[in-house]
């Protein structure tokens, strides 16, 4: 408990300094600029701007990330909001309530309740986060490569199949992303995997190249070819941006509940923010005094899954910087951003570089602080962003998306991966696949690959050892049932539908 | 729950959905023939040839899986899509990729790629966005060549500036 006090004061020295405080603030300045543009939630964020990024030291970096991540979550739930186009599931249940608070004149509240609400869910999840990691790194260290590999085909099954509506699209998007995983060449023996004699592959598929082929130029190729179906309105923001002592009385207890809801969601490896903000969204309507606002705009409903919402994106950062586990397309893009330095997230990092993890932690309070400080004032800067026309504003969205690659591989090759990507994301939206399973597979696929290997060439080849240890042979049996789950409970469904 | 069951609309094959399945069947062979070319050096455990077995293993149930779903038409239903817009932007993005490879420099490059995507979402100011686009990513380039000092691919007109 102490040590964790200390840690974190030794943190708060680090993200304090200048230097790193202005970091933040560029990281939190930009994360909202790009996450407010619509379309763009805060995986695609923290993907386009990784190449920011490239020229810092590991730390500032970093430091500049927890900025755009929060900086990008809030940016999604401002765009949620006044147009109604949620970035990203897990702001849906925003969207539901806010979108018609601001059509009813009432958008400053909702903006406010939402930045507050964030904030106060980012605070205390952080906490969590830092009494939590500690020991969570006392329990990992005991983790062998086979309880590594357990613990990534847990997070395999709950990312693509257990959560999503279909588990066979899910589980084809992470196939398709393990199968990416596996391009370059071979870390143990040197032989090319699927590399056809293309040099630039040799490498391996870079994280942020499919992130950003995926998520911007899918999307825009998505949102270009369904341009008839939708005129996107945005709701001017009219009236008072302060909430009234009523507004107060009526969002505490939601802010309070969504953290609960988010923040054990998501530290579990079960990946997603989308259960805790609808979670928090039917206990709201359930619990509420207003039951009839519901549905016309009640500040209850935007308050809760807002808070949800982020105490959840600080729960995902447990299993990210305790076992190197990205159980979000969001966490994947911070591993990605660890992995540019090199370093890996784990209980490795916390003993070797605890200024970096701590200074990181702590970086994320301040960063909440100067989201609340600067955002309510600013939201007249957001609301402009967000009026830019639609054509200027994918060509803008593309122009910066390919610009990351031109910066960092400006090859033929790679461009065309790019463009590659985007016309996948494009299907994959179009026929209903899910997309974060495909950057999840590509990270971690590798990873489970090795930690596989390891356990086996330990075990002398015998895979008994996945059973042997305790801790795998229980991870492997959650992976089991909850690969299963969703097939027998849709068979029960139907087993009831055919009894009717 | 047979397709013979009166109670149920009759259910159409989802052709899209045969296609995913067979693309899938495709990668799964890709995967294998891939990994005969790999000599296996490791004594005891896996070699590099055995995680692409897993894969392509997985990759053949899911193409099945899919298969069968697009047989029941057990597909969420699509909405029409217009083939324009999308065309046009994989144009912008073949011109980027072309004039990149050519040695026209970033500037031209990211400039065709703006007024492509501009017109694919319904804009006819070619002109005007033409101007725009210039001038953004001469000040883009500016930025990270001289700000961040990181390299982009130069043409002519970047040797100007």
């Amino acid at each position: 408990m102490m040590d964790t006090f200390a840690a974190l004061a030794h943190g708060m020295a680090v993200a304090i300094q200048p230097m790193n405080l202005l970091y933040a603030l560029i990281g939190v300045f930009l994360g909202t600029a790009v996450g407010v543009l619509p379309g763009i939630g805060p995986a695609l964020t923290v993907a386009l701007l990784l190449p920011v990024t490239y020229k810092l030291d590991p730390g500032g970096s970093l430091i500049m990330f927890a900025g755009i991540y929060y900086g990008g979550m809030y940016g999604g739930s401002t765009t949620a909001i006044l147009i109604n186009t949620p970035g990203e599931s897990a702001s849906m249940a925003t969207a539901l309530e806010g979108n018609k608070m601001a059509k009813a004149g009432r958008g400053g509240p909702a903006l406010a309740t939402s930045a507050i609400g964030s904030f106060v869910a980012g605070t205390i999840a952080t906490i969590g986060l830092a009494f939590l990691a500690p020991w969570l790194v006392d329990f990992a260290v005991r983790f062998g490569p086979e309880d590594y590999f357990a613990l990534m085909c847990v997070a395999f099954v709950t990312v693509s199949a257990t959560f999503g509506d279909s588990p066979i699209r899910g589980l084809t998007s992470l196939f398709i992303g393990l199968t990416l995983g596996l391009v370059g060449i071979d870390k143990l023996t040197g032989q090319a995997r699927l590399a056809f004699g293309v040099p630039e592959l040799l490498d391996g598929v870079e994280v942020t190249t499919l992130a950003v082929g995926l998520f911007a130029v899918g999307e825009a190729l998505y949102v270009a070819s369904r341009r008839h179906h939708t005129e996107e309105k945005l709701e001017p923001v009219r009236g008072s941006l302060w909430m009234t002592k009523e507004d107060w009385k009526r969002s505490w207890k939601p802010w309070l509940r969504g953290t609960m809801f988010g923040f054990p969601i998501g530290a579990l490896p079960a990946g997603g923010a989308e259960i805790p903000t609808f979670l928090s969204y039917s206990t709201e309507k359930r619990l509420t005094k207003y039951p009839d606002e519901f549905g016309k705009g009640a500040i209850e409903g935007v308050a809760g899954p807002e808070a949800a919402n982020n105490a959840s994106a600080a729960g995902t950062l447990v299993p990210l910087l305790t076992l190197g586990l990205p159980t979000s397309a969001t966490a994947a893009m911070m591993l990605a951003g660890f992995q540019q330095y090199g370093l890996n997230p784990g209980p490795l990092l916390f003993a070797e570089r605890p200024d970096l993890v701590w200074g990181l932690i702590a970086s994320l309070f301040i960063a909440n602080v100067m989201l609340l400080v600067l955002n309510l004032p600013l939201v007249g800067l957001w609301v402009r962003l967000l009026a830019i026309p639609q054509p200027w504003l994918y060509a803008g969205i593309l122009v910066f998306a390919t610009m990351g690659t031109i910066a960092a591989k400006p090859s033929v090759v790679e461009l065309s991966m790019l463009s590659g990507f985007g016309v996948l994301g494009f299907l994959m939206r179009r026929f209903d696949f899910p997309i974060a399973p495909v950057v999840v597979g590509l990270i971690l696929g590798p990873i489970a690959e090795s930690q596989l290997r390891r356990a086996l060439a330990i075990s002398l080849g015998d895979p008994m050892t996945l059973l042997q240890s305790p801790i795998s042979a229980t991870l492997l049996g959650v992976a089991l049932i909850a690969l299963l789950a969703p097939f027998v409970l849709k068979g029960l469904g139907r087993f009831k539908a055919n009894e009717d | 729950m047979t397709s013979g069951d009166p109670a149920q609309p009759p259910r159409r094959v989802d052709r899209a959905g045969i296609v995913i399945a067979a693309l899938l069947a495709g990668l799964a062979a890709v995967l294998v023939f891939d990994a005969r070319g790999l000599s296996s050096t490791t004594m005891y455990g896996m070699g590099p040839e055995a995680m692409p077995i897993v894969v392509a293993s997985g990759l053949a149930l899911l193409a099945i899986g899919n298969f069968i779903d697009a047989l029941r038409g057990n597909l969420p239903e699509r909405e029409s899509t217009d083939p324009v817009p999308v065309f046009l932007i994989l144009v912008g993005l073949g011109l980027l990729i072309a004039i990149i490879g050519f040695g026209g420099g970033f500037i031209l490059a990211t400039s065709a790629l703006f007024v492509t995507t501009s017109a694919a979402f319904g804009r006819r100011a070619i002109l005007v966005d033409s101007i725009i686009a210039l001038v953004m990513s001469i000040l883009i380039y500016l930025a990270f060549d001289r700000l961040l000092t990181l390299s982009l691919p130069t043409g002519p007109l970047e040797r100007l500036l």
